[in-house]
This record gives C-alpha cells, sequence and structure tokens, in this order.
C-alpha cells in the first residue's frame, strides 16, 4: 500500500458537485483503493444523471422516469461512498480544511475536489424575469418543467434562443414532439463559435427540411408577456409568439466557491495535469477547471463528458499516490434527427480546412490543420473519420491532404497517411 | 425475461435479469465492473466493451457499422467485440455471456 493510500485510511475525502465528474471521480478513488471516508454533496435533489440524454432522448421520450442514472442508486452505498443531495456548499476555508454547508453546518475534508462544474446564463433581456414559460436546460428538473408545459399546451410554439448545440438539439427534440419550433440566434450562422460555416450551412439545412425555423442575426431586446403567451422582440421589430422559451446561450463557470477561497480563478479553476489546484489538498475537475492540454499546448476549459471524466481519473489516481499526468485528446459529440456528429481535437487556431465527402450517403468530414499538424476532425455520419482523426492526433502522423480529401479513394490508414 | 451473464476482468461472474433497454443500462444499474457507459448508451464512446462466443454473436447479432467503426477506437477489439449499448434486451438473447473487455 503506498504511503498515501495507508495515511487515507483515517482520511476524508470531499467532493462538491455530483455529476459526470463528481461520481466518477469518487468511484475511481475507491477503485485505487482509497480507505477512507468519501463524502459526495449536491445542491441538486436527484440521484446523479446523465446531462447530454437531457436535450436529446430523454427531452423526447414521453415516459415520466426515463433519465440515465449515472450509477445505480444502491451502488454508492456498496462503495461506501456517501451521497448528500439537496446540500449546497457555501465556502470553504482552507486553513481550518472545512467546509461550509447551507445552514452554517460545516465538515472538514483531508482532500476536497471541487466537481461544479457550470450553470447556465440567463441573458438580461427586458421582461425575462417576467415571464412565466422561460427555461434553460441543464438539469432535469428543467426538463421536467418544460414538458409540464408541453403536457398542457396543444399545438405549442417553441422559440428556442441560441443556436449552438443544447439549443439546436432542443429544437430538434421538440419538433419531434410536435411543437413548432423557432430558434434565434444573433450571429449571422448558427454554431458559429464552434464551427465552420460549411458545417453551420449544413445543419441550418437539415433543420430546416425537418421544419425547424432557424432566423439568424436575431438581437432579442424584449420578452413581453400575457396571460397565456409570450412574445418574444427582436431588435429589428420580428416579433415571435412563444408558449414556451428554452434558453440555450452559454454557461457560467461555478468557481465563486473556489474564488472565495483564494484560489487561483480566472477562466476556470486553474488547475495542474493532476487535477490539483494550488493548494495541495484541493483538486478540481470537469467543467469548472482550466487547464493545460498537451496535445494543443495551451490551457483550455472544456465542455464535455470526456473531460470530465477523464479529469476525474487523473485527480483520484493522484490522491491515491499514483502520479498519472492528463493527456486525453478532448472529444464531444451531439445527436440531431437522425444525423450523429462527432467532433476530436480542439480546432482554435486552424489554417487549413479539408472536406471529405463520402459517395452515396449523408456522411462527411472536416478535417482542421493548422499546417501540416490535425488538430480537430468533425465528422457527421462517419465514425471511421472521428476513429481515425483520434488516432492521427494522438500518434501526431502526418496526412496527405490530397488523398484525404479524394473520396474515390478508399478511406484508410495505408492510403491517407503520407 | 431475459438473464444476462456479464463475466469481469477479474473474472467475477453475475447474471442479471432484465425486460428491455440495452445490455449496458442493465450492467451499469448493476455497478457491473468495466462497463462504463459514459455517452449514455448512443455508441460515441465505446466504454461498453465487450465479447461474445461465436453462438453468442450469432444470437445477439452482428455489430453494425457505425458500431464496427467505434470498436476501433480499442485496440483489444476483434471480430467477437460488441459494444454492449447496443444490444437490446429481449428473450431472444435469453441466456447470453457477455465478457467485459476492460
Ligand atoms: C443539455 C446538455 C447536453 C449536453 N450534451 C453533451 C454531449 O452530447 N456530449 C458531451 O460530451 N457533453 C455534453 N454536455 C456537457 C456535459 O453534460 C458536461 O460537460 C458535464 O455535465 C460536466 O460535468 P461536471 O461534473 O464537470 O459539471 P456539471 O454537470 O455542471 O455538474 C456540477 C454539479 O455541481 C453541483 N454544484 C455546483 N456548485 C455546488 C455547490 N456550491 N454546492 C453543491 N453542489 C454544487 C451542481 O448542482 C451540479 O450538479 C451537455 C450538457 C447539457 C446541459
Ligand atoms: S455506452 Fe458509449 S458506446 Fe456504448
Amino acid at each position: 500500500m503506498s504511503p498515501e493510500l495507508k495515511e487515507a485510511s483515517f482520511s476524508r475525502c470531499v467532493v462538491v458537485g455530483a455529476s459526470h465528474a463528481g461520481v466518477n471521480f469518487a468511484f475511481a478513488l475507491r477503485k485505487e483503493g482509497w480507505l477512507g471516508e468519501i463524502v459526495l454533496i449536491d445542491s441538486d435533489l436527484q440521484l446523479p444523471y446523465h446531462r447530454p440524454p437531457l436535450s436529446k432522448s430523454y427531452l423526447q421520450s414521453t415516459e415520466e422516469s426515463g433519465y440515465t442514472l449515472l450509477k445505480a442508486e444502491d451502488s454508492y452505498a456498496k462503495e461506501g461512498i456517501e451521497l448528500r443531495l439537496g446540500l449546497k456548499v457555501n465556502s470553504i476555508d482552507r486553513e481550518g480544511k472545512t467546509i461550509v454547508l447551507q445552514e452554517e453546518s460545516s465538515l472538514s475534508y483531508d482532500k476536497l475536489v471541487l466537481a461544479t462544474g457550470a450553470r447556465p446564463i440567463i441573458p438580461a433581456i427586458v421582461g425575462i424575469q417576467e415571464a412565466s414559460n422561460v427555461f434553460p436546460l441543464r438539469t432535469a428538473s428543467d426538463v421536467k418543467k418544460i414538458r409540464e408545459v408541453l403536457s398542457r399546451t396543444p399545438n405549442p410554439k417553441v422559440v428556442v434562443i441560441g443556436g449552438g448545440y443544447i439549443g439546436l438539439e432542443t429544437a430538434a427534440s421538440l419538433k419531434k414532439l410536435g411543437a413548432s419550433v423557432s430558434v434565434l440566434e444573433r450571429e449571422a450562422r448558427i454554431l458559429s463559435r464552434i464551427t465552420t460555416s460549411e458545417m453551420s450551412d449544413f445543419f441550418a439545412q437539415l433543420h430546416a427540411e425537418n421544419g425547424v425555423e432557424i432566423f439568424t442575426n436575431k438581437n432579442i431586446t424584449a420578452i413581453e408577456s400575457t396571460d397565456h403567451i409570450a412574445e418574444v422582440i427582436c431588435s429589428d421589430g420580428a416579433r415571435f409568439p412563444a408558449d414556451l422559451i428554452v434558453v440555450g446561450v452559454g454557461i457560467h463557470v461555478n468557481t465563486e466557491l473556489a474564488a472565495g477561497a483564494g484560489l487561483e480563478v480566472s477562466n476556470g479553476i486553474h488547475v495542474d495535469a493532476h487535477g490539483q489546484a494550488n493548494d495541495p489538498n484541493i483538486y478540481a475537475i470537469g467543467d469548472c477547471t482550466y487547464h493545460h492540454n498537451i496535445h494543443f499546448d495551451r490551457f483550455v476549459r472544456l465542455e464535455c463528458v470526456q473531460n470530465a471524466v477523464d479529469q476525474a481519473k487523473i485527480a483520484a489516481a493522484a490522491i491515491a499516490g499514483k502520479a498519472v499526468a492528463y493527456d486525453a485528446v478532448p472529444w464531444f459529440w451531439s445527436d440531431q434527427y437522425d444525423v450523429k456528429l462527432q467532433i476530436v481535437g480542439l480546432s482554435e487556431g486552424f489554417t487549413e480546412l479539408v472536406f471529405r465527402r463520402e459517395e452515396g450517403d449523408r456522411s462527411f468530414s472536416v478535417w482542421y490543420f493548422q499546417g501540416e499538424k490535425l488538430l480537430a476532425v468533425d465528422a457527421v455520419n462517419h465514425a471511421k473519420a472521428y476513429v481515425w482523426g483520434t488516432k492521427f492526433i494522438k500518434t501526431r502522423q502526418l496526412l496527405d491532404k490530397a488523398k484525404l480529401q479524394d473520396s474515390k479513394l478508399e478511406f484508410k490508414a495505408a492510403i491517407i497517411l503520407a | 425475461m431475459a438473464k444476462i451473464t456479464f463475466i469481469t476482468r477479474d473474472k467475477q461472474s453475475i447474471t442479471l435479469e432484465g425486460n428491455a433497454g440495452s445490455a449496458m443500462a442493465l450492467a451499469v444499474a448493476n455497478g457491473v465492473t468495466g462497463i462504463d457507459g459514459d455517452c449514455g448508451g448512443v455508441c460515441s464512446c465505446a466504454t461498453c466493451h465487450v465479447y461474445l462466443s461465436p453462438e453468442g454473436l450469432e444470437r445477439a447479432g452482428a455489430a453494425s457499422e457505425i458500431e464496427t467503426d467505434m470498436l476501433e477506437l480499442d485496440d483489444n477489439a476483434n471480430e467477437f467485440s460488441r459494444l454492449c449499448c447496443q444490444i437490446e434486451i429481449s428473450d431472444a438473447i435469453d441466456g447470453l455471456v457477455l465478457n467485459v473487455a476492460r
């Protein structure tokens, strides 16, 4: 047994946030052999669940209890993980190694893990606070409220504010449920911050074919509510009546706890390659972190399951005394209608794009290069491109761009490698 | 109702009963080690990799194209591999044995 584990048999590890990062961390820490207490705290009352299905399959399903649990209810007790739900952590006393919970009770820790994630931004639009049927989409309870409105409104009209992945997935899901859906995007194209214009065009077309209306360059100035319906008003005078408004305009990182305790915070909580913050007893993992990625040699803050799970594992290893450095290539997916988008790598800073369209079906991929270095791949209905993209980024192999682009050539590593 | 047996890497055998849903969901609901299901079962993460016997594969069916492609992420995949989030539980696979890959 490592000295860290031996010492740890009398120790307590407290985790704030029981979602993808916190839950995976707690189970990984036990698996690493930690013998001490593990206390996992979240203000959300629901048993921890997967977030990605909230805007996809879960929103579409009519079953009441259909959300996907991260772990079975009894597995927490089996692994000796004390799950404390419905409890907010208010502050950290680093000197006393304690956290203060709501109602002023406190809990001491030997190791503290912040997995506080993020919360949705509610833009400061006139009338948004007064409107009754406006919801973000981040938690199971948000989805529940959205479904309640839909179930009591015949032929509902929905306005989705924001054309990012969550907004577009929500639009696709609500359309499937029979709503008429309009997406209002402030920029000149949807997905503008995250992908190329070709990809934006593809998704705009996909939504148009499925009867979802997308309006770009729409700057919302006010929401006017009457008894039964709201109207979303834009700066160009356009008005959109809505029984339901879903807001998907991005997130605020939950860094207040860390900042209040004097930890280093900017665009997220600063952590090293082991998830450690600038306090040897405090770690941070998941959406709330600002960390270095060796494949792209820069600091990033990510919003994806991959990073939550991978940082959870390396932080657990570090606390158990095994130093494993974070070296993951980020990946992400989005499902809309029958289209599956898979993304690997980080495209920011690309200097050249290579498109590859597969013959016949609706499969294509976009390859982002910085000079000869492959940065990222967006694969639409083409898992092969995603898988090979992952391998090429990890191994830093050089590709023959002309061959890559030529869909008459078979998509094979032996052919597209330079 | 179908009985599905998972054999973990440390040779634990766990037999579970399910009615519907995927074999991955059944495994996660019962805490089978080595089946993580990080993507929630949409064939995007390859953390639900299992091996079947040739007979088992015949009953459960072969992997779809996307599944076969995703399996390539795992260097240990072979022709008896499946991602078990893509195996739907039904009477037809009663008695199936799945060897957890990781
Ligand atoms: C609708 C939707 C769809 C998505 N789709 C995808 C997808 O397809 N693919 C993908 O990779 N990612 C997707 N994501 C992103 C993914 O869900 C996040 O990256 C992931 O949830 C991050 O996990 P986390 O544990 O770091 O943070 P979070 O999931 O944000 O969890 C943080 C937890 O901490 C709790 N908390 C915070 N502060 C406190 C406090 N002071 N006291 C107590 N508890 C506290 C919160 O209640 C919350 O439960 C999606 C997200 C959403 C909302
Ligand atoms: S659970 Fe992600 S691929 Fe099966």
